[in-house]
């Protein structure tokens, strides 16, 4: 790619005009991105990939996968392995046809000078790509991953300027939470919980919640704090959604189910039996 | 003196190196739990495979990537389209620096319904090319319930070996002492993470202190999970009943043969007597040319063990699925009261 010395205008999602794109973001895009960052080749700065995903009805952009796609970058100069670039996507999407390019990441803060070259190089790909920059050194305490989109400013026939426009993100990642934050964020984790063990931390949270609400509703009754109308409404819809039954129903629902998951608990273990016992007699009795 | 020392330490070490160290431990990555819990969940239900990609370190297995596989087709041209796939992806991923070392392979599964032949096959073919392989075997049906269902398999030696002879008779097993248990090995799982990765994990954490996780096991209606592992569990038995009529019409016909092969040596005997009694020379008493005397080939057990397995796993399952609601019944109750 040619040399760039062109300007970027970088703004912040809270100086912008109403603009109603935003993204959502994958975890395995993070984990992706990380993962090549750190096995990056020695001399490189930073690492740059495409993203794949697709654009929910809604106009969200969902950034479902990426890969990386090796460059090199001098001062003022960046060059895209593009046949690399094209092979990887050919492969992605033999997988999954859904997902198509919605734009690029790279690490480091913010959108640097090379950024529009390769901002164009994808845009030539798919129209108003995103740019997804992800701060691996951590320099700023706040938000390290961000999402951009860019528009070129010009003045009559001249270019000025590429803009980038920071959009809202969304880094609620439900993917995530179905794993487990405990298993994603430990070093090392030496074992998977199991059915009975997940179910145990579920129920310790519940209780938790219970025991701070009840707290929270002491404190208020007796004027240690001040009320909360909001919090109050909260509560009460949480009472409200247990279903009202009369105790003898709730006993017989409850007592049936129980009686049927013990049913089965009994059937499996018979069955179990079984199997052992046929398995003594099938290699026993062999001898005619 | 010196020297001899070392040459002997080496001579030790090279000696040493011979005996494999076995498989302990499985050290998967965050990423890779991620890529495989997509790649399944994107096409589930239909079942889907891909590869894993690590290295191989003593005791530990290390997956620190993979990839998927396209969907499976049946045309040939296709199939080799996917080996041409294969090819490139390790290719593409060896240049952004991914460990290039085949490690084994994931699949996806419906309830827990993987002990079949074809999963025995591609382990042994993989086992051909990689002294150490892994199958990992993930769940998504089972994920709606908060579960995290990975589960790393290796075929144990024993079995390999027999496999390997394609022998498997009841008289065989015996010998070995191998049974339905033993044909399958768990590896234990370990997940790691990069020091990134936990970093930004532990950024982006929400504070909120309920999460999905949380909303699905506490999910109360299970029945019909129950009810698809029971339905499962009954199509089972009926294959199992179908392998031991197999067995039964073995042992007849083998009785059959038996008594046949009695009254063939009684008339003979019967005849050598007259032979005897009148000078001539006695007839052998075995008759290979006899087709009564072919000895009838055992049905293999294979199938029958496999099927076995399947059961108790889906006992195992209705036990987990029963011993959770059992758990979100009382809480239930308890709540109620309150």
């Amino acid at each position: 790619m040619a040399a760039s010395n062109r300007t970027v205008l970088q703004f912040s999602s809270s100086s912008s005009s109403s603009q109603s794109l935003s993204a959502k973001v994958h975890p395995l895009v993070i984990f992706n991105i990380c993962d090549c960052y750190v096995r990056r080749p020695d001399q490189a700065e930073r690492v740059i990939g495409t993203l794949l995903g697709s654009v929910l009805p809604d106009g969200t952009v969902d950034i479902r996968n990426s890969y990386a796609v090796p460059h090199n970058e001098s001062v003022d100069q960046v060059a895209l392995d593009i046949e690399y670039h094209h092979n990887m996507l050919l492969s992605h999407q033999k997988v999954n046809q859904k997902e198509i390019i919605v734009g690029w990441y790279s690490t480091g803060l913010g959108v640097t000078g090379g950024s529009a070259l390769i901002h164009e190089f994808y845009s030539r790909e798919v129209p108003n790509p995103i740019h997804l920059t992800v701060d691996t050194g951590f320099t700023t305490g706040g938000s390290i991953i961000k999402a951009y989109v860019s528009n070129n400013l010009s003045l009559g026939d001249r270019q000025i300027a590429a803009q980038f426009q920071e959009i809202p993100l969304d880094l609620r990642m439900v993917e995530a939470e179905r794993v487990g934050y405990d298993t994603l964020k430990a070093t090392t984790v030496d074992k998977i919980p199991s059915d009975l063990e997940g179910m145990e931390a579920s129920m310790e949270h519940l209780l938790a919640l219970i025991d701070d609400i009840y707290k929270y509703v002491d404190d208020v009754v007796e004027g240690r704090v001040a009320p909360d109308n909001k919090i109050g409404k909260f509560i009460s819809d949480a009472v409200g959604s247990l279903p009202k039954l009369p105790p003898s129903d709730f006993d017989k629902l409850v007592n049936d189910s129980l009686q049927d998951h013990l049913l089965m608990l009994y059937l499996s273990s018979i069955t179990r039996t079984q199997l052992s016992l046929a398995e003594k007699l099938n290699t026993a009795a062999q001898i005619l | 003196m010196a020297t001899t020392t070392t040459t002997r330490s080496f001579l030790q070490a090279v000696a040493t190196e011979e005996v494999a160290t076995p498989l302990r431990v499985v050290q998967m990555e965050g990423l890779v739990i991620l890529k495989i819990i997509k790649h399944c969940k994107d096409h589930s239900p239909s079942l889907v495979t891909g590869q894993l990609l690590g290295l191989d370190v003593g005791s530990v297995l290390e997956v620190t990537n993979c990839f998927p596989f396209p969907m499976r087709e049946d045309d040939e041209e296709i199939e080799a389209d996917g080996a041409n796939y294969q090819l490139e992806m390790m290719r593409c991923l060896r240049e952004v620096n991914v460990d290039n070392n085949t490690v084994g392979w994931y699949q996806s599964t419906l309830l827990g319904s993987y002990q079949t032949v074809e999963l025995i096959e591609t382990f042994m073919n993989y086992q051909e090319n990689i002294r150490r392989c892994v199958c990992i075997i993930y769940d998504p049906s089972r994920a709606d319930q908060g579960v995290l269902a990975l589960k790393a398999l290796k075929l144990s030696d024993s079995f390999m070996e027999l496999y390997r002879s394609n022998n498997f008779t009841g008289e065989k097993l015996r010998e070995k002492n191998l049974s339905w248990v033993d044909i399958f090995e768990e590896i234990p799982i370990k997940v790691s993470n990069s020091a990134l990765i936990s970093a930004f994990m532990t950024e982006l954490e929400p504070d909120t202190p309920v999460t999905q996780c949380d909303y699905d096991r506490l999910q109360l209606s299970t029945s019909s999970l129950m009810e698809r592992n029971m339905e499962f569990l009954i199509e089972c038995m009926d294959d199992l009943s179908l392998e031991q009529q197999k067995f039964q019409f073995h042992y007849r016909s083998l009785s059959r043969q038996q008594a046949q092969q009695q009254a063939w040596l009684q008339k003979r005997r019967a005849e050598n007597m007259s032979r005897r009694a009148a000078g001539e020379e006695p007839l052998p008493e075995e008759d290979p040319a006899n087709p009564i005397f072919k000895p009838l080939p055992e049905p293999s057990r294979l199938e029958s063990f496999l099927i076995t397995n399947q059961i108790s796993n889906y006992c195992n399952q209705i036990n987990g699925v029963a011993g959770q609601s059992f758990n979100r019944l009382y809480l239930m109750k308890a709540l109620h009261e309150e």
